[in-house]
């Protein structure tokens, strides 16, 4: 089972760095682009990234899931392109933002060798997520980028730390639903048509929800905010089965919703940009316009890879990246892209379905949760299907915070995909023992 | 817990199933409105990397290029090399805020962007070719420039066109503005120079010819009496008006009275040979009458789009609202009518619709389309528009032009615009005096037409100079009739020079 998953794997790593080295090279004929066509150093970096990520795994986890690293290292490859047509200087930056990445994937699979014991950490996690989201509001150390304040700074380096929150309230919420899922999933009180739980359990979690939604609003992250608040109701409802829980989330939701609407100017203005950028399209809503613009001109197959217009986009190499591809490579390229996000949340999902116990189960589908809603927020409100809100492209906007914590994230998953199936492929041969000691000799 | 996870993966992909609806809605559905969609400078982008077309003047002048620019960030960089002399009329091209004038009405061409410049041929399919187009226009450098020179940094236009064709030869308005400010790599520069021109008080990006109205004054006098010798209420000999220092309207107590109080009367060319307010005033009011005057003057290019190849010309117009018919021939506001007949109350024209008129008199009566374009022409030599003159309306008969023009001639002969008799040049003109605000400063008007005698004129012209408050009353023979006598002779100079 292992090595199969292992040839796919290979295969498929040599496919992604194909496609991404065809990209390069295209790109770097193209007339708008600043990209130079030495492609040699180039092609002997993102080869040696990806194989030090196979080899990883083939060490340290030898039973996961072979789509995850393809997957992960063909959007981050395609970014690092965009990147690089874009801005030479940032690409160089993100070249090495992939290598810290890769080297948090490796390091993480050897720190962590059962998913589990992560359980043991759940309140230290809660307090660590807590702590990093306060972070920015420090005076000296915080900072305030683009009417955010999302960053730290400690000497030439800056982070942000919201990006490591969110897998450490990805496990602490995993491993207290563990615990109390049961007494959640208990009504004890009525109200009215509805069977509320004890709101002694409920307790915690709404407290963790409520201080991690305040800590935001406060720092003006609508869409991590919005992230969060996703991950906190998918993970109870999963754990418990309640509906309920969907209820009361969408409920707390459109309240939060209408309050903040409300209470902040920078909330309307986001809606109302939504809702009909093109009054202030010269100002609040030239990025929607533009990138609107840019789709249009894209069309079905796009402009070509580096023979658009992508300057006229703002942040084009963060937020709007997708704007970039779409224009690019057209609704063909585009689509291909949204795939591979199905494709890697497809995957996660599997894993949380095989995932042996439930601590595993909730870790891996609040991951891939968060993967797959932070990749339709951007791209939602890149396309206006959602009010923009800054989040990144994972895998694929520049970035170092982002970029290591997706890498981490991805390699929690590959954990968990590793011990389920080594477990149940341990499982059947047992059996296959019990039934016929022969064949295990003849194996 | 697995059924719930399942459907969380279900959730997810109709969300991704919503990007991609967007996504085609965008990408396939909307793409020709986003492209159209005038917020969109990419084609500006676009046309800097590819190059554009050049706009020549009909005599060989090139007044809009793309040049290369190999040590800047961009390919090309659009020039003017006549600077503000055709700003009006080729408009800017802007990296920053689009584009203005010819440079905008016939853009697709200019970038090659129409259906027969993309796919002309098969092999336009795989191979890159130059696909821009250049655009020839009408107006014509030399006439320009005397346009120019002869109004001097006084505010004020100046338009010339052949009568027989409706081709505009000048099209001048002072102030004007360097195009090549607004065209710069230099972003910051860019700014700064539109935001000037934009808080400039006099307004320097305004299309004065076309695009703002004045009071025509005694001007308009040439429509009142072609609309009353062609409905029949006056003719060459009748009425003889009676010798008046002004006139009352009916149902009104306040005298229109006469420039310097002078009495005048007579019959038609005598009055208008001397720009006799009282006449005029009962013509309008009493002759003619709200109804006719109101359906009438849409012959004359007054509420009604000028069908001009520029952008956005303004809207010429006359008042329509004169109240209840009080007794036969009398209404409530027949002094309005009465003021509207001598060109004031609220009747504005820009300078262009006057040089129509104009023309439309020196023409036969037949009102030619105007046109700045003369062809467009391929980077390959295949002509892609050529403009053929057309008949826009005739408004009134040969006849009626006939005794308009009489009385025209005779303004030159011997009334206010005697400065304008040229030596072996049939000329015909009115001019026009127009008070601006409260009567302090008034506007110089001539318009007229000028040709060789017995045929059909080939110039018509309209001068405005504006006034500059404090600079007191002017009247349109001394102010404006010196600048259309040195633009009509440039106009004639450059038609026998046989290049025209």
């Amino acid at each position: 089972m292992g090595r199969v998953r292992r040839t796919t794997e290979l295969g498929l790593l040599l496919l992604g760095a194909l496609i991404v080295i065809g990209a390069y090279a295209l790109t770097a004929l193209g007339r708008t682009a600043s990209l130079p066509a030495n492609i040699g150093p180039f092609l002997g970096m993102l080869v040696l990234l990806f194989a030090i990520g196979h080899v990883a795994i083939r060490k340290l986890a030898p039973h996961a899931d072979g789509l995850l690293l393809p997957l992960a290292g063909l959007l981050n490859g395609l970014g690092y392109v965009f990147i690089a047509r874009m801005d030479t200087d940032l690409a160089a930056a993100q070249a090495t933002w992939s290598a810290v990445g890769m080297a948090g994937f490796v390091v993480t699979l050897v720190l962590i060798r059962r998913a589990r014991n992560l359980e043991h950490y759940r309140y230290s996690f809660a307090a660590l997520g807590i702590l990093l989201l306060l972070l920015p509001s420090v005076p000296v150390i915080g900072q305030e980028i683009n009417g955010a304040r999302i960053w730290i700074r400690v000497g030439p380096m800056s982070f942000q730390p919201g990006e490591a929150a969110k897998l450490t309230l990805a496990a602490f919420i995993a491993g207290y639903l563990v615990e109390k899922r049961e007494l959640l999933a208990l009504s004890s009180k009525r109200i009215g048509p509805l069977y509320l739980p004890d709101p002694r359990h409920l307790g915690p979690l709404l407290a963790a929800w409520g201080v991690s939604l305040l800590v935001m609003v406060n720092q003006k992250d609508l869409g991590s905010s919005l992230l969060f608040f996703t991950l906190f109701i998918v993970l109870v409802w999963v754990a418990t089965g309640r509906g309920v829980y969907l209820l009361l989330g969408v409920g707390l939701f459109a309240g939060g919703a209408t309050i903040a609407y409300q209470l902040f100017g920078h909330v309307r203005d986001r809606v109302t940009i939504w809702l009909d950028p093109w009054p202030v399209a010269k100002e609040e809503g030239y990025q929607i316009v533009e990138a609107a613009f840019a789709m249009a001109d894209g069309g079905l197959t796009g402009t070509g890879l580096g023979l658009g217009d992508p300057s006229r986009i703002p942040a084009n190499t963060t937020d709007f990246i997708f704007a970039v591809v779409a224009e690019e490579l057209g609704l063909l390229g585009a689509t291909a892209l949204l795939m591979a996000y199905l494709l890697l949340v497809g995957s996660g999902l599997r894993i949380a379905l095989q995932a042996e116990n439930n601590f595993d189960k909730l870790l891996a589908t609040g991951l891939t949760t968060l993967l797959g809603v932070q990749a339709f927020v951007i791209i939602g409100g890149v396309t206006r299907v959602l009010p923009l809100t800054g989040v990144t492209l994972p895998f694929m906007s520049f970035g170092g915070s982002s970029l290591l914590a997706n890498y981490v994230l991805l390699a929690l998953l590959v954990r968990i995909s590793d011990e389920s199936t080594r477990r149940s492929s341990a499982r059947s041969v047992e059996a296959v023992a019990g039934d016929s000691p022969t064949v295990v000799v003849a194996s | 817990m697995n059924g719930r996870i399942s459907k969380v993966g279900l959730g997810l992909i109709v969300c991704f199933s919503l990007l991609f609806l967007q996504l085609t809605r965008i990408q396939v559905l909307q793409v020709e409105e986003l492209a159209d969609n005038p917020e969109n400078l990419r084609s500006i982008d676009r046309s800097y990397e590819q190059g554009r077309g050049i706009v020549a003047s009909a005599d060989g002048a090139v007044l809009a290029r793309s040049v290369d620019t190999p040590t800047s960030n961009f390919a090309r960089l659009r020039e003017f090399p006549e600077g503000e002399l055709f700003a009006h009329v080729t408009g800017f091209y802007s990296f920053e805020y689009g584009a203005e004038g010819v440079e905008r009405s016939h853009n697709d061409e200019l970038a090659g962007l129409t259906e027969a410049q993309r796919y002309d041929r098969v092999s336009d399919l795989f191979v890159d070719r130059d696909r821009t187009a250049d655009v020839t226009l009408t107006l014509r450098k030399d006439v320009q420039d005397a346009a120019r020179a002869a109004l001097g940094p006084r505010k004020g236009s100046v338009v010339v066109l052949d009568p027989r064709t409706g081709a505009i030869q000048a099209l001048w308005s002072y102030p004007s503005y360097d195009p090549n400010l607004l065209s710069s790599h230099d972003t910051d520069a860019v700014r700064a120079a539109w935001n000037q021109l934009n808080e400039d008080p006099n307004a320097p990006m305004l299309a004065r010819s076309y695009r703002e109205r004045f009071a025509p004054g005694s001007t308009f006098k040439v429509v009142t009496a072609a609309i009353a010798v062609e409905s029949g209420v006056v003719t060459a000999t009748a009425p003889v008006f009676p010798p008046a220092a002004s006139y009352t309207p009916p149902a009104s107590t306040n005298p229109i009275g006469n420039f310097g109080g002078e009495v005048c009367g007579g019959t038609l060319v005598e009055v208008l040979t001397v720009s006799c307010n009282s006449a005029f005033a009962q013509m309008g009011a009493e002759l003619i009458g709200p109804q006719r005057m109101v359906s009438s003057v849409g012959g004359f290019g007054f509420n009604t789009a000028l069908p001009v190849d520029l952008p956005a010309p303004a809207v010429s117009v006359v008042p329509t609202a004169y109240g209840a018919e009080l007794s036969t021939g009398v209404y409530e506001d027949s002094a309005r009518l009465a003021q509207v007949a001598i060109g004031q109350n609220d009747v504005a024209a820009t300078p262009l619709t006057m040089a129509m008129v104009a023309a439309t008199i020196a023409n036969d009566g037949r009102a030619m389309k105007p046109h700045a374009l003369d062809r467009i022409v391929a980077r390959d030599g295949k002509v892609l528009t050529q403009v053929e003159p057309s008949l826009w309306q005739r408004p009134v008969s040969p006849e009626t032009a006939a005794l308009i023009r009489q009385g025209m001639q005779s303004v030159v002969a011997q009334g206010t615009a005697t400065q304008l008799a040229i030596d072996g040049v049939e000329v015909g003109a009115k001019t026009g005096t127009a008070e601006v605000g409260d009567g302090e400063a008034t506007n110089a008007w001539v318009v007229g037409y000028a040709g060789t005698p017995g045929q059909v004129p080939s110039v018509a012209f309209a001068v405005i100079v504006e006034a500059d408050p404090g600079i007191g009353e002017q009247t349109g023979g001394q102010i404006a009739a010196p600048i259309a006598r040195s633009v009509v002779e440039a106009a004639l100079g450059a038609q026998s020079g046989g290049t025209g």
